[in-house]
């Protein structure tokens, strides 16, 4: 009996406890900078893509999502040609982040993507193409892979060190 | 010429009853939101109160569904009976002095025998729904409700045996020196226990269990059906408020405030209690419910209406 009203009394308290619920639409939440939300294509501190068309991406996606098309420069540089996200069957796994060699898909603390038509949803690379470089603004892909210039190939020209044959990392 | 003053106290009873009734769902959901650090429904009209306007549109508009395997009289008749009995229950509730629609000489049994063919409602319900689950919820309210019922008259014998009298009215003046919940504390507290159990609230909704028995005996209830099992639950809580009111703290009686302010914010307070009640405590189980009624409820109750008998002879 003395526990039924003591706890009577403890419920009765908190009508003078701070309410914890955020009125949405009027007052937003505080987002962690590593939300999984909206999905975006980065670019280099340079302001080149940093997408190299690895389809990685669309591979590691459970829902298959993803869907783009590689295509070269005239350095002989892949980057994509189209790059599509269906954000209707996107579940924002992360997994395209986490698969990227090359930092350029990202996921950001944005959620309010809401559409009326469904079609909307479909995001192409001019949508998911950001400005800046996303969440690692010094890093720059092509600084740490290198370049072939012309008729120079990697590690060919003065003072550079081959590079490193990649099968021989192999276990 | 017929005489208009009862009419006009009968619609006004009504009016009263029923938008408090209505208005409760959302006095409910606010202070439930309120002791659970939540904000509850704030957003239709100001401080949420078009929520109520908006329920009702809603429930109406609700398909109004009889299960083919129902029995189909007494599945229309149930939801009827438990507002009707409650409604009529007031017809001896005094508002103020003389503003009552009868004012009858066995005024607390007639709330008695009003509450207790509430019962006859969730029997019905769970009996022609056909379902298993408000089979048995039907069946824990008939359990529970004649057991509670039965210390329930008894807890008010002390304060009938005090006042000498059954008539309402009486009872009330008889408190003008000391409210009767001195003298009858055990009473009251056996009381209230009673009749939060006489409306099947939490703690005492077995009969309705949503965790065990999906929503008891009225789940195969729907649209205004079911908004009239509702409806009759509210009502159910402002009368127990109000007979507690009346019996235990005075009635109308009380200072510079005119008499009908006071019983209000005396019901109010007590229907506020309901709903912490609701907000605070668990609910038992069905044998502990059944042992508490009838091993340590029953007794107490007797025990205090010999003692105050004894004292009434003694002429203290």
């Amino acid at each position: 009996m003395w526990s039924l009203l003591r706890s009577m009394w403890g419920v009765f308290l908190h009508a003078f406890h701070r309410r914890v619920t955020i009125q949405y639409p009027e007052e937003k939440a505080i987002l962690p900078p590593r939300y999984r939300g909206r999905i975006v294509l980065s670019r280099d501190p340079d302001g080149g893509e940093r997408c190299v068309a690895c389809n990685l991406c669309a591979v590691v996606c459970p829902t298959a999502c993803i869907s783009l098309q590689a295509t070269e420069d005239e350095h002989g540089r892949r980057y994509p040609e189209f790059f599509r996200i269906n954000f209707s069957r996107c579940i924002f796994c992360g997994y395209c982040e986490e698969a990227c060699p090359t930092y350029a898909i990202q996921l950001t603390p944005d959620f309010e993507m809401g559409e009326y038509r469904r079609q909307n949803l479909v995001y192409e690379k001019d949508d998911l193409m950001i400005a800046g470089p996303g969440k690692y603004p010094d890093y720059n892909f092509w600084r740490v892979a290198g370049v072939a210039i012309g008729d120079k190939g990697k590690g060919v020209a003065e003072r550079e060190a081959p590079p490193t044959d990649v099968h021989s990392l192999m276990p | 010429m017929i005489n208009l003053y009862p009419l006009l106290i009968i619609a006004a009873v009504l009016f009263v009853v029923l938008n408090l009734a209505g208005g409760l769902i959302w006095v409910e959901r606010r202070l439930l939101a309120l002791w659970q650090d939540r904000y509850g429904p704030n957003r239709v009209g100001p401080f949420g109160l078009g929520q109520v306007v908006a329920d009702s549109v809603k429930l109406f508009t609700k398909e109004d569904w009889i299960p083919p395997f129902a029995d189909k009289a007494a599945f229309v008749l149930a939801p009827a009976v438990v507002v009707a009995t409650s409604l009529l229950a007031f017809a001896v509730i005094p508002f103020a002095a003389g503003f009552v629609v009868a004012d009858l000489s066995i005024g607390i049994l007639f709330l008695l025998a009003m509450s207790s063919l509430g019962v006859y409602s969730v029997v019905l319900a769970g009996w022609s729904s056909n379902n298993k689950y408000a089979l048995l919820g039907g069946l824990r309210a008939a359990a529970q409700m004649l057991s509670y019922e039965v210390f329930m008259g008894l807890s008010l014998m002390g304060v009938v045996v005090l006042a000498g009298s059954f008539r309402i009215t009486d009872i009330v003046n008889a408190q003008r020196h000391m409210w009767y919940v001195i003298p009858q504390f055990a009473g009251f507290v056996l009381f209230f226990i009673a009749g939060v159990a006489e409306t099947r609230r939490l703690p005492f909704d077995l009969a309705e269990a949503e965790s065990e028995l999906i929503a008891g005996f009225h789940s195969e209830y729907s649209g205004m059906k079911f908004g009239m099992f509702f409806v009759g639950e509210y009502i159910g809580v402002i009368l127990i408020s109000a007979m507690l009111t009346l019996l235990y703290f005075g009635g109308w009686l009380g200072p510079v405030l005119p008499a009908p302010v006071w019983f209000g914010i005396k019901t109010l307070f007590f229907i506020c209690v309901f709903i912490l009640l609701r907000g605070a405590l668990p609910r038992p189980r069905f044998d502990q419910l059944m042992s508490w009624g009838w091993k340590v409820l029953l007794p107490l109750a007797l025990v205090n209406l010999l003692i105050t008998g004894a004292f009434v002879l003694a002429g203290v």
